[in-house]
C-alpha cells in the first residue's frame, strides 16, 4: 500500500502540512475560509515535532499490524479494504485505548468531547494526501511500500 | 477438518478472522455463553449511558456470514475430551480437529460473612446481563448511592459508570491506594480527592467483614476496622480469575491460568488458549502471567488463530497497561509502577493534578504512570517494548513537549522511515 515516507532532513519547519490537512478536512476546503470563518475547523491529523531547528511532520503510519485497531474496544478504530486505518467518530466513546497503544502517539484525544479528535485518513478521495502536496520541500513523500 | 472455538469475545473473534486470513475453506464453530458478541469492557459506559447497548458491538452485523463461522449463542460447553476431541454442549456432540478455548475469566467472589447469591442488591460486575440488573435494580428502587467493594480496574470502571448517573460512591480498597497494581499513593491522591469534592469517598485498607441482609435484600455492610455503613447496592469488584471449570480434568496445564507456548499452544496437541483464561509472556518479567486486558486477548487471539491455521507467528508476550478516566481524569499507565524491591530508579513530575512517573531499571523505562497528561502515551510503550536505553534523554521524558525528537536519531528514523515503517 501507498505510505507517507518522512525526510527530516529537508524539513524546513513551515507546518503548511497542518493547514492543508486542516483545509482538506475541512467543510468548505477553501483555505481562507477554513481559517477565517469555519465553526468547528477540524484538528489536523499531523503531529508536528520541534526542538532546535530540527522539525518533522509525523502522522499516522498505517501499520500493518496496527495496535490501535487491536485495541480499540468498540471498533471505532478499523482498516478498510486497502488497510488504511480510518476512524468513526459515532462509535468512539473516548476509551484513550488507542492513545495508549499507538507507538508514534499520533491520535490526538479531545478530553472534552471523549472522542478522537483527529486522526489522518491519507486524504480520502485524493490522489496525493494534502499534507504531501504541499509541502514545499519533499520532506514528506507517497511511497508504495 | 473443523475449527472450534469456545468463547467469541475479542480473543474469539480475532482467532476466527486471522484462521480465515489462511484458511478460507474448513469450518468454523464457535459456541459462546453469551447471547450475542459485544465488547465487555463497554459495560461501563453502558452503566453510564454513554453507549447504547445494540452499539456495543465489535464485530460487523454479517460478521459469521463474511468470516463464514457458525456461531452458536447462549450455548454452555459441559465437556472436553481431549481423547476422542470432542465436545458436549447443550445435547450436541461436536468433535473438533482444532479447538480454541478463549473463555475469559470470571468475577472472584470473596469470602464475606452472611454472603450469598440470592441476596438482592449485590452485583458483579464484568458481563452485559450484570449491568442490565444493575440498571433495573438501580431504577426500581431509585438508588442514590452505592457501595464498590475493590478499588482496582473492575471496581473503578463499575465507579465510573455509577457516577456517571450522579450515584454517590464509596469504594472499600484493602490496599493503601485506589487502582493498586498500576498506581501509587500519589496518582491514587488525584483520584480520591476529585471523588470526595464530589461527596463520594474511599475507604481504604479494609474490606466488609459482613453483610447485613434482612427478607433477602441487602440493608448494612461492616468493616473489618469496625465501621459501618447503610447500603442498598453493593457491586463486588474484588477481581478477576481465569475461567478454568471447563478444563478440569482434560489434562491441560494451567498455573493461574491455562499455559501457553509462544504459539499459544496448550500442552495437548491441538488445543490452543488465548485471552484473559491463559497466561501469556509477561514481557518484562519474562515469565508467565495473565495480562487479562483487551489488547493483549485482541493480539493472542490472533496469533492463536494463525497457529491454528498453520501459519506460525512467534509471538513475544506484552505487559500491562490500562488506561481509565474517572470524573474528567483521564489516566494511562504501563508496566512495573510500584517496585517493590531496590534496584529501580524513579522520575516523577507532579503540577496541581497533573502527574507524571516513570520508573527506570538499567536506564531502561520499566514503568510510566499518566494522570491527566495522556497525549502521546504510547511512545512510552514503544520505549519499554524496545527496551530503549535512555541515558542520554532520561530528564527529558517528564517533559510536556516529550515526542518523537527526543528519540536518538537513528533510533527515530528506523521508526518513521524504517522498512515498512511501522513497529
Amino acid at each position: 500500500m501507498k505510505k507517507i515516507v518522512i525526510d527530516e532532513e529537508y524539513c524546513m519547519g513551515c507546518r503548511l502540512c497542518e493547514i492543508y490537512c486542516v483545509t482538506f478536512h475541512s467543510k468548505s476546503k477553501d483555505i481562507i475560509k477554513t481559517f477565517r470563518s469555519e465553526k468547528d475547523r477540524p484538528i489536523s491529523a499531523i503531529v508536528f515535532e520541534e526542538r532546535g531547528y530540527t522539525t518533522f511532520a509525523l502522522q499516522c503510519r498505517h501499520c500493518k499490524d496496527a495496535p490501535c485497531t487491536d485495541a480499540c474496544l468498540t471498533s471505532a478504530m478499523y482498516k478498510d479494504k486497502s488497510n488504511v486505518v480510518l476512524y468513526n467518530k459515532d462509535k468512539c466513546v473516548g476509551c484513550w485505548m488507542c492513545i495508549m497503544v499507538c507507538p508514534f502517539g499520533i491520535i490526538k484525544p479531545d478530553l472534552k468531547n471523549k472522542k478522537v479528535a483527529s486522526k489522518c485518513d491519507l486524504c480520502i478521495g485524493r490522489e496525493i494526501p494534502a499534507c504531501v502536496e504541499n509541502c514545499p520541500n519533499e520532506a514528506i513523500s507517497i511511497k508504495e511500500l | 477438518m473443523r475449527y472450534v472455538i469456545i468463547g467469541c469475545s475479542t480473543s474469539g473473534v480475532n482467532a476466527i478472522k486471522a484462521i480465515r486470513e489462511v484458511d478460507k475453506e474448513n469450518e468454523i464453530v464457535a459456541l459462546s455463553d453469551e447471547e450475542k458478541i459485544y465488547s465487555r469492557p463497554l459495560i461501563s459506559y453502558f452503566l453510564a449511558g454513554r453507549v447504547k447497548e445494540e452499539n456495543m458491538n465489535f464485530v460487523e452485523e454479517d460478521f459469521s456470514r463474511k468470516y463464514n463461522v457458525k456461531i452458536y449463542f447462549s450455548t454452555e460447553v459441559k465437556k472436553i475430551d481431549t481423547k476422542s476431541k470432542t465436545l458436549l454442549f447443550g445435547k450436541k456432540r461436536i468433535n473438533y480437529d482444532k479447538l480454541l478455548i478463549s473463555v475469559g475469566g470470571v468475577p472472584i467472589k470473596p469470602n464475606i460473612d452472611g454472603y450469598d447469591d440470592s441476596i438482592k442488591g449485590i452485583f458483579t460486575f464484568t458481563k452485559l446481563s450484570d449491568v442490565r440488573n444493575i440498571v433495573k435494580y438501580i431504577e426500581d428502587n431509585k438508588i442514590k448511592e452505592a457501595v464498590i467493594l475493590g478499588g482496582g480496574l473492575i471496581g473503578m470502571k463499575a465507579s465510573e459508570g455509577l457516577l456517571n448517573r450522579k450515584i454517590k460512591i464509596k469504594i472499600i480498597e484493602l490496599a493503601d491506594k485506589l487502582l493498586a497494581n498500576t498506581f501509587d499513593k500519589t496518582a491514587s491522591e488525584i483520584l480520591e480527592n476529585k471523588l470526595k469534592e464530589i461527596g463520594s469517598e474511599v475507604v481504604k485498607e479494609t474490606t466488609i467483614k459482613k453483610i447485613v441482609s434482612k427478607s433477602k435484600k441487602i440493608q448494612e455492610i461492616v468493616l473489618l476496622n469496625g465501621q459501618k455503613f447503610k447500603t442498598k447496592l453493593l457491586i463486588l469488584a474484588v477481581g478477576v480469575k481465569p475461567n478454568l471449570n471447563l478444563i478440569k480434568d482434560t489434562g491441560i496445564k494451567t498455573n493461574k491460568g491455562i499455559i501457553v507456548n509462544e504459539y499459544m499452544e496448550t500442552n495437548v496437541r491441538d488445543i490452543y488458549a488465548a485471552g484473559d483464561v491463559c497466561e501469556g509472556t509477561d514481557f518484562l518479567s519474562n515469565t508467565n502471567s495473565v495480562i487479562a486486558i483487551w489488547p493483549t486477548a485482541a493480539k493472542q487471539g490472533r496469533i492463536a488463530g494463525s497457529s491454528m491455521a498453520g501459519k506460525k507467528i512467534h509471538y513475544d508476550g506484552t505487559f500491562a497497561m490500562n488506561s481509565i478516566e474517572i470524573l474528567n481524569v483521564p489516566s494511562i499507565s504501563f508496566g512495573i509502577t510500584n517496585p517493590k524491591v531496590n534496584g529501580y530508579e524513579i522520575l516523577t513530575k507532579r503540577e496541581g493534578e497533573r502527574y507524571k512517573k516513570i520508573v527506570l531499571k538499567d536506564n531502561k523505562i520499566v514503568g510510566v504512570i499518566l494522570v491527566n497528561n495522556i497525549e502521546r502515551a504510547g511512545i512510552y510503550g514503544l520505549m519499554i517494548r524496545e527496551k530503549l536505553n535512555v541515558s542520554e534523554f532520561k530528564q527529558e521524558l517528564l517533559k510536556d513537549d516529550f515526542g518523537f525528537l527526543l528519540l536518538p536519531k537513528d533510533v527515530r528514523k528506523h521508526y518513521v522511515v524504517g522498512e515498512g515503517i511501522e513497529v
